[in-house]
């Protein structure tokens, strides 16, 4: 319990198979990375956990448990429901729906018990957007529409910070933001795991992140197999030796 | 109120209001003078009517737009007069006849807040009220009728001059039969800064509408005029046949907003044309969603240097509706410009047409316009089609032309179910946010209103 678990997941796309059976566990408060070269298998990975209808689960054997419950078969709606989150590498554009209205329906279709007053939720927008360094009238704006590559990013953090899941998974966060953006939003993420005991899976290409987010397991997705798994010495050892020695 | 319970349009009943007066069914001579001599009109104004009416029998139905061949002309009322007098105030409505009001939900704050409230019941105008404000101001807010009574000289000079009865089978329908519509006036430099408004409804079994309203802005002055249409269901089919004139002088600027929502079985044909002279505005903010087949194309007529037009249309057909809406733009001097802008929702059969004609005369040089239609599709069974015509002879002229056509992508839902809000959820809001470019144009209520009625027409239920 208070964990995410990944079993044996098996996922085809297009007729091709990309992930041969990936085991992972999560635990709340906890961070872990995934780390792999290109075409290894982490989009897929990403949008599986999330119920994408374009991403097949092929066996039988596969689970994915959330606090003990298998949402294996259960539609994008329910896992959210369930307590998980992504936040997307390249999220959509939807025209004419503001970020609060967007976030006000999701958080109460989240949170159905929560009944806290339109003024009070729109204060904690505010806050997220502060603190991913957006300006207040984000808010208002049509969700990603018009935003950089980097607001973007942002954005999607925002989501995190409002909607309180229990796991989230952050894909490729890192691209597209500068260093000093990088570092702020890396300790935002920390701080919501501090506060909210969220459990954190962070894709990603790159290392940089990783060294501001400090994650307690870093792993090794390759030819859709999570080839190795340690601590942090392992993106050190990447970034001297590639994937290539794993 | 059988009806009502069993039928998921929420605005689709009708009280047991006793008209009046109730021409006999069908379209004559005799008819069209007795409604004239009722109104205790003035000799002129029988006379037009007697000359559109037989336009109206010598002009065949238009072969484009949609099925018009449906129509019975003869099985139907053209005048229905509900009560007897014109009522001064509020209180003095008959209560039934509020209540009907109450239903379509006309809140109390908006009375007080607008400027002068109008509500059309039947053919008359039973209700109207302008504050002390703008009669202190010189403006004229009546309806026609009553205009014609009233300010004979006005009326006569303008009415039929931007829409003659030959126009169009259904302008000459409306110049035969017309009744109640708003009469505004705004005098030089003066600006109504508050949308006059009125409310307009089909109440009486197989009764055709056919308003008539004409709007005078004098030079430099400012109106924004309000129109909000609900009908009562009927199992017969029924015709909304309205024409408004506008005339936007020198400096003036004129908005003409109208969210129309009649029941489905209702013909609404209505022509809508703005003259705009030197350096006016007109403005058309047109939303369809009821009706069995709309045909409403507001044009703005750019008829002086530096006169703008825009067009924002809106329209929403579902199962066993046509909306052919859309915009025409004629510019007939230099360095005029337009925007037409259209979007199109259609669902469980519905089809919506975008028909738009932009037109520029040889001289109207370094004119501009700019046209852009959208449509949304939501399912496979729904249809719609574009139908831009141009006719440009000018050579210095800035055109711009943009249409798309889109259905809700599978992106876009999983989107918003990764977040956690259901697919049908998912679906109104992007209806709503697609919209919303014309939406936020409308005054507050009416955009609540409008939005309620898209997740009514979306879910079938609102909440």
């Amino acid at each position: 319990m208070n964990n995410l678990i990944i079993n044996q997941l098996a996922v085809k796309t297009e007729d091709k198979e990309i992930l041969h059976g990936v085991d992972l566990e999560i635990k709340k408060g906890e961070i872990h990375a995934i780390m792999g070269p290109n075409g290894a298998g982490k989009t897929t990975l990403v949008m599986t956990l999330m119920g994408h209808p374009s991403y097949k689960v092929t066996s039988t054997d596969s689970h994915i448990l959330i606090n003990g419950e298998d949402i294996i078969n259960q539609n994008p709606e329910e896992r959210a429901k369930r307590g998980l989150f992504v936040s997307f590498q390249s999220p959509i554009e939807i025209q004419g729906v503001s970020l609060l209205a967007f976030l006000r329906t999701a958080y109460k279709s989240l949170h159905p018990n929560d009944k806290i007053p339109l003024s009070v939720f729109k204060e904690t927008v505010k806050r997220a957007l502060l603190d991913v360094s957006l300006p207040e009238n984000f808010m208002s704006r049509s969700v990603n529409e018009g935003f950089s590559g980097g607001e973007r990013k942002r954005a999607e953090i925002v989501q995190l910070l409002v909607l309180k899941p229990q796991f989230a998974v952050l894909d490729e966060i890192d691209s597209g933001l500068d260093v000093d953006s990088l570092k702020s939003i890396a300790q935002t993420v920390l701080k919501s795991v501090k506060e909210q005991n969220i459990g954190i899976l962070v894709i990603t290409h790159y290392q940089r992140i990783l060294h501001y987010l400090r994650p307690d397991f870093v792993h090794i997705l390759k030819n859709g197999k999570i080839v190795k798994s340690d601590g942090m010495r392992l993106v050190k050892k990447i970034e001297k030796e590639g994937y290539a020695t794993i | 109120m059988q009806q009502f319970d069993t039928n998921p349009y929420e605005f689709g009943f009708y009280d047991k209001a006793k008209p009046f007066y109730k021409s006999p069914k069908g379209l004559s001579e005799k008819i069209v003078t007795e409604i004239s001599r009722i109104k205790n009109e003035p000799e002129w104004m029988l006379q037009k009517r007697l000359a559109a009416l037989k336009l109206f029998y010598a002009k065949p139905l238009p072969t484009w737009g949609g099925n018009l061949n449906t129509i019975k002309f003869d099985s139907m009322y053209y005048y229905v007069k509900p009560i007897d007098n014109q009522k001064r105030s509020w209180n003095d409505v008959p209560a039934e006849i509020k209540n009907t009001f109450d239903k379509i939900g006309i809140p109390e704050a908006e009375r007080k807040f607008l400027a002068g409230v109008g509500a059309q019941y039947d053919s008359e105008v039973i209700y109207h009220s302008v504050s002390e404000m703008l009669s202190k101001k010189g403006v004229i807010f009546c309806d026609t009728d009553t205009a014609v009574q009233k300010y004979p000289e006005l009326v006569k000079q303008y009415f039929g001059t931007i829409i003659p009865a030959a126009d169009n089978k259904f302008a000459a329908l409306n110049t035969a039969v017309w009744s109640g519509g708003s009469f505004i006036y705004i005098p030089p430099g003066v600006h109504v800064t508050l949308p006059l408004q009125a409310y307009f409804r089909i109440n009486a079994k197989n009764m055709g509408q056919f308003e008539r309203t004409l709007i005078l802005a004098d030079e430099g002055s400012y109106v924004h005029y309000v129109e909000g249409c609900t009908a009562p269901i009927y199992t017969t089919d029924s015709l909304h046949s309205a024409v408004v004139e506008i005339l936007v002088k020198k400096g003036a600027r004129v908005r003409y907003t109208t969210i129309q929502n009649w029941s489905k079985n209702v013909y609404n044909l209505v022509t809508k044309r703005m003259f705009v002279e030197e350096e006016g505005v007109g403005e058309w903010v047109d939303g369809n969603l009821g009706s069995q087949l709309t045909m409403k194309y507001p044009s703005v007529y750019l008829r002086g240097r530096k006169a703008r037009g825009e067009v924002l249309s809106l329209a929403f057909a579902g199962a066993g509706q046509h909306q052919d809406a859309g915009g025409k733009a004629i510019h007939l001097a230099p360095e005029t410009s337009s925007v037409i802008t259209s979007k199109s929702v259609s669902k469980n059969g519905g089809r919506t047409s975008y028909r738009g004609l932009l037109k520029v005369i040889k001289g109207a040089k370094d004119s501009k316009s700019t046209v852009r239609c959208d449509a949304l599709i939501l399912d496979d069974k729904s249809r719609s089609d574009t139908y831009p015509t141009m006719d440009i002879n000018e050579e210095r002229v800035t055109i711009g032309h943009e249409a798309s056509v889109s259905k809700i992508g599978e992106e876009q839902l999983f989107y918003f179910q990764s977040r956690g809000i259901s697919q049908q959820a998912a679906e109104v809001m992007i209806v709503n946010g697609f919209i919303e470019p014309i939406v936020r144009e409308l005054p507050m209520e009416y955009a609540v209103e409008l939005n309620r009625l898209i997740q009514l027409e979306m879910t079938g239920s609102v909440g």
